[in-house]
């Protein structure tokens, strides 16, 4: 548990002092929300009417941005071998990193949600559900994709291959997510699809740094 | 005791090195040497249990090193030939990260190789010789049996390896192990050659 506090101080020391990962999750997020109108055109109804599909769809691209640096800056600099012998064992450093990821890419993706929402036309009633449907599509992305992450570690193209490998195994998430969000932006209960996409983390939290874990002892 | 028994180890295709056999007894010290590519840096990464071996058996006290993994890892402390530094952190920063795995403190060990001035220096600014007297600095923190190292004094000027020989001298008197990959000469008095 040291180890885990430990590393994940590290991460978090260090996503301050480069926050532009940070930013650019947040930025890419908004531009990709702030293109639905110009695509629409003159139909505010249709808008809102797509908003929390668009919604999860843009946070998911967005968190997925960082993933394929990882775990490559440590293996590059030889920060995983000292990390694999750190002696917590490689599932625990992959929560550590999923963990880091989600704080530093997922959390400040729900500060942008509001201005997401607006630029898409969501009902205002329905900014809680979305911040709350996307807080935890993000953190089901950041478990599969430290997974990923894991897996492609070392393959040649595996900037390309984990978004191939991640973004169908989120399709639940986007559909619980928009599910709940459009189900509150109808003044109906958002709270069963968000209960889904919470069992989908639960189900996540222990087994994507399970698997992570093994793909990083593998060598 | 470390015993290694006929250990092979296997890259793709091609066997880097087969039916190796050594035995390094505390205090003991071994110079791993060999022309490029004869698998010195695969030995110790095999050593340090992040590659499986191919073949072969790896006994610590008479058991199989590899039962438990963890606990190997907790007894070893290994230096490769990247520093794993982060740029944007200080050296001290650095190695407080290792400090808080392994105990120890960090300014005392910095200070042992001549790094205290340097400390509050983020490690995108040291020079590589200085990058790696850091990493030699986690040697420092807290004892372990067992120190492999890979190519530990390249880059390092004269006074750097003489304070590493202290720290090896130091960890060797207390019944320490070490395991070097090297084509420099090393500090290390009566040490035995490993000619892979």
């Amino acid at each position: 548990m040291r180890g885990f506090g430990a590393l994940l101080g590290r991460e978090m020391r260090l996503a301050i002092r480069h926050p532009a990962d940070s930013l650019a999750a947040v930025l890419f997020f908004v531009l990709v929300a702030a293109l639905f109108p110009f695509g629409i055109g003159p139909a505010p109804e249709a808008l809102a009417r797509l908003a929390p599909g668009a919604l999860l769809a843009a946070g998911l691209l967005a968190a997925l941005l960082p993933l394929d640096r990882l775990f490559g800056a440590d293996a590059e600099d030889g920060t995983l071998d000292q990390l694999l012998l750190s002696g917590m064992g490689a599932a625990v450093v992959a929560l550590a990193k999923a963990l880091a990821h989600w704080l530093v890419t997922g959390l400040p993706l729900l500060v942008a949600t509001p201005i997401a929402g607006a630029m898409l036309n969501l009902a205002t009633e329905a900014w809680p559900a979305a911040m709350a449907a996307l807080g935890l599509a993000t953190a089901f992305l950041s478990l599969l994709g430290t997974a990923g992450a894991a897996l492609t570690l070392g393959a040649r193209r595996g900037g390309v291959l984990l978004p191939l490998l991640v973004l169908p195994l989120a399709i639940p998430a986007v559909i619980f997510g928009a599910a709940g969000i459009e189900a509150a932006a109808a003044g109906l209960e958002a709270r069963p699809y968000l209960l889904l996409l919470g069992a989908l983390v639960a189900a996540a939290l222990p087994l994507a740094p399970l698997a992570a874990g093994a793909a990083l002892r593998v060598e | 005791m470390l015993q290694a028994e006929n250990l092979a180890c296997r890259r793709g295709e091609r066997v880097v090195f087969a039916g190796l056999s050594f035995k390094v007894e505390p205090g003991e010290a071994v110079l791993l040497t060999g022309a490029n590519g004869a698998g010195k840096s695969t030995l110790l990464r095999l050593l340090a249990g992040l590659l499986a071996p191919a073949e072969g058996r790896l006994l610590w006290q008479g058991a199989d090193a590899f039962a438990d993994r963890a606990a190997h890892a907790g007894r070893l402390r290994y230096l490769s030939h990247a520093d794993a530094l982060k740029p944007g952190l200080t050296a001290r920063e650095n190695l407080g990260f290792f400090a808080r795995l392994w105990g120890g403190d960090a300014g005392a060990a910095l200070d042992q190789l001549g790094l205290a001035a340097l400390a509050g220096l983020p490690a995108r600014v040291l020079s590589s010789g200085q990058k790696r007297r850091v990493a030699l600095a986690r040697l420092a923190l807290a004892p372990a049996a067992l120190w492999l190292l890979d190519e530990p004094t390249v880059g390092l000027d004269a006074a750097s390896v003489e304070r590493l020989g202290g720290l090896l001298a130091r960890h060797r008197a207390a019944g320490g192990m070490v395991l070097a990959a090297t084509h420099l000469p090393l500090p290390l008095p009566d040490a035995r050659e490993l000619r892979l």
